[in-house]
């Protein structure tokens, strides 16, 4: 039988008292591109930064490729980017060859060192996001879409078996956001890269996302597209209206 | 008098080679802490070494070994910081302001119930780099090559600590202890500095030669080398001008520092324009 590579439990999260995931528990199997969405403040990114270890847990369990995410080690199979980087300086001194190392280094083991391999790696990469030009280029010279693009690139370097975006295509234009989603698609595809996107973005996730979970501080619904079309709960959840503009993907 | 004479004394070689050594530290770390906006930490570690060093003066420790007694007491202060913002939901510039203080009290306090040493703190508060000793030589050379390997060998992970804390831990970085590292190593070449150009200097040491780097290198190795270069450059600079017109060697190095921060970001200025 095959590993579920994320398996959430009764996961429940709160700040202060107030709860912002209620018990909340999904599988997301090999190959999966699995849509979250939800409004703003519904727990989205509480619930991935849990899923990576970066809050600890309160309640509930998270089990990563079939490990308990407390003695999970294997963070190479994972890659991560995000809606922006919160400390990110926008003249940080390096270039985009650096910063898509970075990736490399979940796979290193102490004293993480270079190697020659990693260069080709880099370079594999870049060619196939298609930024090879911006190889030397330092990474605060870039535009939004760019840096994004390189982050990316970051974040697939290491060719990871999950992929997990938290709301990546914010600052981009429609223009390479479109690009950027089917660069994903392509992926999930043609090279079974298991893909969580998280979005605020109800309307469109339906072109790209084959389940989508909709939460809400709890599971709204999980389930594929189709299902959501057709679920009379979800009619009297959304409105006629908003599930029809859902559905027909406006 | 020529540079060759000046060169020939003893003392002005063994205040370059320290010199050179410790600033090589200071320009290397100061690159992490600016880029992590934690820069004033070294000034408060700066001003808690004032306290170690007076709770070393006053257990009557030989001039030569201050530097090196002063060391444990800096470390933990160093790791205090670190708790205090992590655990206390204390801000890191709070915490760095708790400690410093606390360091400059406690060493006021105790020259005071000593009623003053016979060594003058004053020379740890402005640094009096060309009174460097043989023995203080070799311990700050020990020293270096303790903390050049630590930070060669973390360096990787240093460098993604720097970029983007999430994203590093997300890539199984153990983010709270290449933090005790970072502070650790600060406050080891922040207790040898104070030497070099003295307490109340040390900043401009860790900050400047890391800021002019950043006007203009776009690589983060090429970051590294460029303000080690800088600090070797103030170093030299600064003794040999201080020599030459009779002024305080802690302050010309950091004179020269700053001379080559202003010449950084003219240049900046002037490539981004053309």
């Amino acid at each position: 039988m095959q590993v579920d590579l994320v398996t959430v439990q009764g996961l429940t999260f709160s700040y202060g008292g107030l709860e912002v995931l209620t018990d909340l528990s999904f599988r997301v199997k090999r190959g999966d591109y699995l849509g979250i969405v939800g409004p703003n403040g519904s727990g989205k990114s509480t619930l991935v930064r849990s899923l990576l270890g970066l809050t600890s847990l309160q309640q509930g369990s998270v089990e990563l490729f079939g490990e308990p995410l407390e003695s999970f080690r294997s963070w190479a199979k994972i890659g991560y980017l995000s809606q922006r980087l919160k400390s990110l300086n926008p003249a940080f001194p390096a270039t985009v060859e650096e910063i898509v190392g970075l990736g490399l280094l979940a796979r290193k083991r102490f004293p993480k060192r270079r190697a020659r391999e990693d260069m080709v790696a880099i370079d594999r990469t870049l060619t196939h996001m298609g930024i090879m030009d911006l190889k030397k280029r330092p990474f605060g010279d870039l535009s939004g879409g760019q840096q994004q693009r390189a982050l990316l690139a970051r974040a697939l370097v290491n060719e990871p078996e999950l992929l997990i975006l938290d709301e990546p295509t914010t600052a981009l234009d429609p223009e390479t956001r479109e690009n950027f989603y089917q660069l994903l698609r392509h992926l999930n595809r043609n090279h079974g890269t298991t893909i969580i996107l998280v979005t605020h973005d109800t309307w469109s996730i339906g072109n790209y996302a084959g389940r989508f979970l909709y939460i809400d501080k709890k599971i709204v619904f999980d389930g594929t597209f189709e299902e959501f079309c057709h679920s009379e709960e979800m009619t009297g959840f959304f409105g006629e209206y908003a599930q029809h503009m859902i559905c027909h993907r406006h | 008098m020529d540079i060759v004479e000046i060169l020939s004394y003893g003392f002005i070689q063994r205040a370059m080679i320290t010199g050179v050594l410790i600033s090589v530290l200071c320009a290397v770390l100061g690159v992490f802490l600016v880029l992590r906006r934690l820069s004033l930490i070294g000034d408060g570690l700066a001003h808690v070494t004032f306290g170690s060093v007076a709770i070393a003066l006053l257990f009557r420790t030989s001039p030569v070994y201050v530097t090196v007694a002063a060391i444990p007491l800096v470390l933990l202060s160093s790791l205090g910081i670190l708790k205090l913002s992590e655990k206390a939901r204390v801000y890191g510039d709070a915490a760095i302001g708790i400690v410093s203080s606390c360091g400059i009290a406690c060493g006021v306090i105790l020259a005071s119930v000593a009623g003053g040493f016979n060594v003058d703190l004053f020379s740890y508060l402005f640094g009096n780099i060309l009174s460097i000793s043989q023995t203080e030589m070799v311990i700050a050379a020990a020293l270096f090559v303790v903390v050049i390997t630590i930070v060669v060998l973390f360096f990787n992970d240093l460098f993604a600590l720097a970029f983007d804390e999430e994203l590093a831990r997300s890539s199984g970085i153990r983010a709270d202890r290449i933090n005790a590292v970072l502070v650790l190593l600060t406050a080891l070449t922040v207790t040898l500095a104070m030497k070099v150009v003295g307490i109340m200097l040390i900043s401009a040491l860790l900050i400047l030669p890391a800021v002019t780097a950043l006007q203009v290198v776009r690589g983060f190795t090429t970051t590294i080398l460029t303000a080690a270069a800088c600090a070797v450059c103030s170093v030299i600079l600064g003794i040999l001008s201080s020599f030459l017109f009779n002024l305080p060697t802690g302050g010309m190095i950091v004179i020269v520092s700053l001379i080559l921060f202003a010449i950084a970001f003219i240049f900046k200025k002037s490539r981004n324009v053309s």
